[in-house]
């Protein structure tokens, strides 16, 4: 029994390491440096207790990008997972081209950030910009949708919709075919319309994806950084600045690393409230089989 | 209440021929029970007649009324699936209200057919619980609650005991079958199990297939089959079927005809200084009666069924005869002679 429980603790002590090291010891370092004041020349750093989340509160960037964020998820969320399930339902009927339509819903996924981005950029473009030539055909003016703050925040939203909801129609799409056929079947046999089905069976029945799926959008959602850093960088004026694009502005341009932390550990603390809320909201209309 | 009647149906998927132009008629009232090998298109002719899946040619009436082209919901038929088809998500009374929810019966009314139901089929306990809470034998109970709460014209089974044990098997055939008597709708029932389908039904169709191979009483399928295939399909264990030319004194005393002899295990009888001998291999009892395999000097293998306690073992010679009264006589196609 002992010798046991000494083989299981060494089995487990590479992957304990490698968690240990470069997760859990990261994460309560964070913890520790946000009540730290960043170490700038001659001061070192030194224990400052709460300032730095004085700070915070008092930081208009701060509240700024949080405003942003909570827009984006409002918008990119709901939206790319209407569209997932709105595909995946498309495609898994018996429809010609069914396979050539999957590719083509999944492709944006597949290419690399910054290659989407980048024909976003183009499709946004000023004068030649597709979005521009099109909206000339009817006579709509010139829009420099990434360049004026009005419009950048969901120019970057909508590329997060046209990615994301790809990613998540492969779940919809796993998840639909494990329904039975017998069940809608039964179901349209008692007279229920389409609408009927997919409310009463289909949509139930694929709750815990609509669940696991629901939160990595939202996970998505908090951490976007990379689109918004080949796009626009935040600007115009912070327009389109989200909170993980503040942390690395914050961490990496200004070099106030102890702020960095403390805008992470604020962050990390809402996704995980985020999260159980979640769970135990949505818990109770979930089905597990 | 209504009859059934298909008139020339026909269905393929794509190029292969499910269902060859099948005739049936189903008295109101009555109890039709489908057998066939697997594969033999019997759940395609239910679905057709559920209208989950369209006829190519022919067509389904229900109580006179031509349902042919006409969706599922306008055919007043309800269907026990194989599988149940319960939601899982919703509980036992919200499964067998479904259908009256989406069609907007007033709640009351919901509520006191659910009840009755439930009482019916023993159900009352169970009501608040999730499928999965419950088992086989109610889960098939529930499929049948939602089947009957409609009060539809014609009931539907998909080998609605094919889930279940030998034992709970046997409890929900008589429970069926009274279920049956007290509601007094015409009923379509499909099976691969010759039990069922013997002790089940009014009426009695072996598919094989996609063709009818005979319609007819059990008793009379089990007398007088119109086919090898039947002959051997219904009963247990199978008829004997002999060439004519392998035969020998097998079948002395009947006068020869068409190419191939049948003689149901049970008839075969043991007479000392008549008959061929027959060398018995194997012995397998089954309480009470006994299985026995024999082979005779031509090499032809018959199943003798006796009553236990006949003191036969293997390697035993037995004197095996047939009595003309018994013998059934197939012509080469296969089709009886007489
Ligand atoms: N949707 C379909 N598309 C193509 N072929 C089908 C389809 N449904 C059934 N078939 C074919 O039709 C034939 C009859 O199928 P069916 O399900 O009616 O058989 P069955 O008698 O119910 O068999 P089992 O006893 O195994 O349930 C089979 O050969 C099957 O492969
Ligand atoms: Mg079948």
């Amino acid at each position: 029994m002992r010798r046991e429980t000494l083989h299981a603790w060494l089995l487990l002590l590479p992957a304990a390491v490698l968690l240990a090291s470069f997760t859990h010891i990261p994460a309560i370092e964070t913890v520790v440096n946000s009540f730290f004041s960043t170490a700038r020349g001659m001061r070192p750093s030194h224990f400052v207790g709460l300032g730095n989340y004085r700070n915070l509160i008092a930081d208009p960037t701060f509240w700024q990008a949080m405003r942003n964020n909570l827009l984006y998820a409002a918008i990119t969320i709901p939206l790319s997972m209407g569209i997932a399930l709105a595909m995946a339902l498309l495609v898994r009927g018996r429809i010609g081209g069914r396979g050539f339509l999957r590719m083509a819903f999944f492709t944006p996924t597949v290419l690399p950030l910054i290659a989407v981005a980048n024909i976003w950029i183009f499709f946004y473009t000023p004068g030649f910009g597709l979005l521009n030539q099109i909206g000339a055909l009817f006579g709509l003016p010139n829009m420099n949708f990434l360049g004026q703050g009005a419009t950048a925040l969901y120019a970057v939203a909508a590329v997060s919709v046209w990615k994301e909801a790809g990613f998540f129609m492969i779940f919809y799409l796993a998840a639909l075919q494990t329904i039975p056929p017998s069940l809608i079947e039964a179901a349209r046999l008692e007279g229920a319309s389409s609408w009927h089905v997919f409310r009463r069976v289909t949509l139930p029945l694929i709750m815990p994806t609509t669940l696991f799926i629901s939160v990595n959008a939202v996970i998505n959602a908090f951490r976007l950084v990379d689109q918004v850093f080949v796009m626009t960088q935040g600007g115009p004026d912070n327009a389109s600045t989200l909170l993980f694009y503040y942390i690395y502005q914050v961490g990496f341009q200004f070099w106030d690393t102890a702020y960095a932390a403390t805008l992470t550990v604020v962050m990390l603390a809402i996704l995980v409230a985020i999260a159980i809320g979640q769970f135990f909201l949505l818990d109770r209309k979930v089905h597990y089989r | 209440m209504a009859d059934l009647t298909l008139d020339g149906v026909r269905k393929s998927f794509g190029e292969t021929p499910v269902l060859q132009a099948l005739d049936l008629a189903v008295p109101d009232g009555g109890f039709c029970v489908v057998v066939g090998p697997s594969g033999c298109g019997k759940s395609t002719l239910l679905r057709l007649v559920a209208g989950l899946e369209t006829a190519d040619a022919g067509r389904i009436l229900i109580g006179g009324r031509d349902v042919t082209r006409l969706p599922p919901k306008a055919r007043s038929a309800a269907m026990v699936f194989q599988n149940y088809a319960l939601l899982p998500h919703l509980s036992v009374a919200r499964n067998i209200a479904f259908g009256m929810e989406i069609r907007g019966t007033p709640r009351a009314d919901i509520a006191a057919r659910v009840a009755d139901t439930a009482r019916i089929l023993r159900l009352e306990a169970q009501l608040d619980r999730k499928p999965r809470q419950l088992s086989g034998g109610q889960r098939q109970r529930v499929a049948m609650g939602r089947a009957i709460v409609r009060d539809p014209q014609v009931f539907l089974f998909d080998e609605p005991l094919s889930n279940l044990d030998a034992q709970l098997r046997a409890e929900m055939r008589a429970e069926i079958k009274a279920l049956h008597a007290r509601l007094g709708a015409t009923a379509l029932y499909v099976t691969h199990d010759q039990i069922e389908a013997m002790t089940m039904g009014d009426i009695l169709v072996v598919l094989n297939g996609g063709r009818v191979e005979q319609i007819g009483p059990p008793e009379e399928i089990y007398r007088r089959p119109a086919s090898t295939f039947v002959a051997r399909f219904i009963g247990a264990p199978p008829m004997n079927l002999i060439p004519s030319t392998t035969a020998g004194s097998l079948a002395a005393g009947a006068p020869a005809r068409g190419e191939t002899l049948g003689i149901r295990p049970e008839h075969l009888k043991l007479a000392p200084g008549a008959g061929v001998e027959a060398t018995a291999r194997r012995i397998e009892p089954h309480g009470a009666d006994t299985f026995i395999q024999a082979t005779t000097a031509e090499g032809v293998d018959l199943t003798i069924r006796l009553p236990a306690g006949n003191g036969v073992r293997a390697g035993d010679q037995l004197p095996l005869l047939a009595p003309p009264a018994h013998l059934h006589h197939f012509g080469a196609d296969g089709r009886r002679i007489a």
